[in-house]
């Protein structure tokens, strides 16, 4: 028995420790966003608030504009989830409740194209920008990735186990192919689509390499874009640095502690059923 | 009562168009651009110079080494880490769900930014140093020395993505049978013995897959040392992922460019191949 409580301190402890690792750089990032520049190096470390924060982020968008910014993530982000999420669940509908020539195939190819590299992407997506005119524009930052393969295969799967005899049922009462796909598959995935809705939206604020090519003035930087450009100057800011990185992490905290569930199956692509 | 047979067409097509030209046709496209070099603007065929090219390119080299250093060492320490985390929570008793939550929380930051916070924290008189002082250590030349920067590299990346495969494992050791510890225990098997008795063979197929999704983002690796290092000092931390940045937006040679991109193609279709094999059956 003694073994035992020595073994679960232990255990405690380990988990404890794990814990504070990968807690703490938010909480001193967060720290850092509210003192001055200087304080980031000061010795000892400052680790208690200070009231720099509200000076901080107007230096901020003194520098890159960073409402401007915020406006642009905000507004990519949620017109690409938007969208994404339509057309990759109606796709995942035909993948899952129907027979068609050159379904499997067609499927096959998505899943294939997983494991292409989006490397290997840029380079042409860039150049097809170029001749449309559409370098510095929020539909190059939308339109490339809106089928998303990955998105797609989650809904087929949720699809999946919907009885195909409510399906059935719906016919015999006379309900539209597109009654049966909003009125009935629909609702009986809603936790699917709020997984792909968060699994979505999380790719889209946290691209870099494509917003870094395809966005080139300030005014249509996304937020890391224009915190690596802040990063890069040659002389930092610290204090308005970590403003900045507080606005970028701070949101989706505090959005992942409210939607947990939701935010850990779409995150893994729902292979964690609890 | 027979469906009309172009509703699944009709529902597939927004999907089917985008596809086929923001992902098939640049697949494509940057195959054949791997073949071309500009000459004055103008793209040529250049049969496999820039394959050739490849052969004498020390900077090649130099990223493609720093990339599978940097793969051999971060992919199983921290993998190791998750599953040894994900052993710990599966045993707890209490505070379950909130250690949950705090192993996941560094996977849902940007990677830029949590790259600038450790960044921040690694430099010379930052605090990470300052933490090695108060206990008697040396400070690090985490981001200026060739070595400790590959190693500063390897530590962020672990934070950022340790807690999502403990996640993953923690979900499949739920599923292991109780049944198998308890006969492990009757044979008189330590927790220890049990865990590589039981935990490791059960997780087998999850183990993979985690191994296989982390090669496939390491040899895509671009954000963190764009961010982190800035490649640097001297091209110690470059990836082919920055590499094929650096050749296609700052000095747009795209043909070259695209040859990386199938060189990391062709790494990512080996590397899982291999995974594969190695665990053995099916």
């Amino acid at each position: 028995m003694k073994t035992n409580r020595i073994t679960s301190l232990f255990l405690f402890v380990g988990l404890l420790i794990g814990a504070i690792v990968s807690l703490f750089p938010f909480y001193w990032a967060a720290i850092a966003s509210t003192n001055e520049s200087g304080k980031v190096f000061s010795k000892p470390p400052v680790l208690l608030p200070g009231g720099k924060f509200i000076e901080n982020l107007s230096n901020l968008n003194d520098t890159i504009g960073i409402w401007r910014v915020m406006g642009n993530s905000l507004f990519v982000v949620i017109v690409y989830t938007a969208l994404s999420l339509t057309i990759c669940t109606m796709a995942g509908y035909a993948f899952a409740k129907f027979r068609f020539k050159g379904r499997n195939v067609l499927f096959a190819v998505f899943l294939l194209s997983m494991m292409v590299p989006y490397h290997a992407l840029v380079i042409p997506l860039f150049k097809m920008m170029a001749a449309w005119g559409w370098l510095n524009t929020y539909q190059a930052l939308i339109v490339p990735n809106l089928a998303y393969p990955f998105a797609i295969f989650l809904m087929r799967q949720n699809m999946l186990a919907v009885p195909d005899a409510m399906m059935e049922a719906g016919r015999i009462d006379g309900v539209s192919e597109a009654g049966l796909f909003t009125r009935i598959i629909l609702p009986s995935v809603k936790p699917a689509l709020a997984a792909t809705a968060i699994f979505l939206f999380m790719f889209q604020w946290n691209s870099f390499l494509w917003p870094l090519i395809a966005a080139q003035t300030k005014e249509m930087y996304t937020l890391p874009v224009a915190l690596s450009s802040l990063f890069g100057l040659s002389r930092i800011d610290y204090g308005q640095v970590m403003a900045g990185v507080t606005l970028a992490t701070g949101p989706i905290i505090l959005f992942f502690l409210l939607l947990q569930k939701h935010f850990i199956s779409g995150m893994l692509g729902s292979s964690v059923k609890e | 009562m027979r469906t009309k047979s172009y509703v699944p067409y009709l529902f597939l097509t927004p999907a089917i168009v985008l596809f086929a030209v923001f992902m098939v046709y640049p697949i494509l496209y940057s195959f054949l651009l791997s073949f071309q070099t500009s000459v004055g603007g103008e793209f040529e065929f250049a049969g496999l110079d820039n394959y050739r090219r490849l052969f004498q390119d020390e900077i090649f080299w130099t990223a493609l080494k720093n990339t599978f250093v940097i793969l051999i060492i971060q992919v199983p320490l921290m993998l190791t880490i998750s599953i040894v985390l994900a052993t710990f929570l599966n045993t707890a008793k209490s505070f379950k769900g909130l250690f949950r939550v705090s192993f996941f929380m560094p996977a849902v930051t940007s990677l830029v930014a949590y790259s600038i916070i450790f960044s921040i924290m690694l430099m010379g008189d930052g605090l990470i140093n300052q933490a090695l002082q108060a206990i008697g250590l040396n400070g690090v030349p985490w981001l200026s020395h060739p070595l400790w920067a590959k190693a500063a590299l390897i530590l962020a990346i672990t934070w950022r993505w340790a807690g999502y495969n403990m996640v993953i494992y923690l979900a499949a050791m739920q599923n292991i049978p109780e049944s198998l510890y308890e006969a492990a225990s009757l044979d008189g098997a330590s927790k220890l013995r049990q865990f590589f008795t039981v935990t490791v063979p059960q997780l087998k197929p999850v183990i993979l897959f985690t191994a296989i999704l982390s090669t496939i983002g390491t040899l895509q690796l671009f954000d963190e040392p764009y961010t982190l290092t800035k490649g640097g000092p001297s091209d110690a931390t470059l990836s082919i992922g920055m590499y094929l940045y650096q050749t296609g937006f700052r000095y747009y040679d795209f043909g070259y460019a695209s040859t990386l991109a199938y060189v990391i193609v062709l790494l990512i279709a080996i590397l899982s191949f291999v995974q594969f094999k190695l665990t053995g059956d099916e």
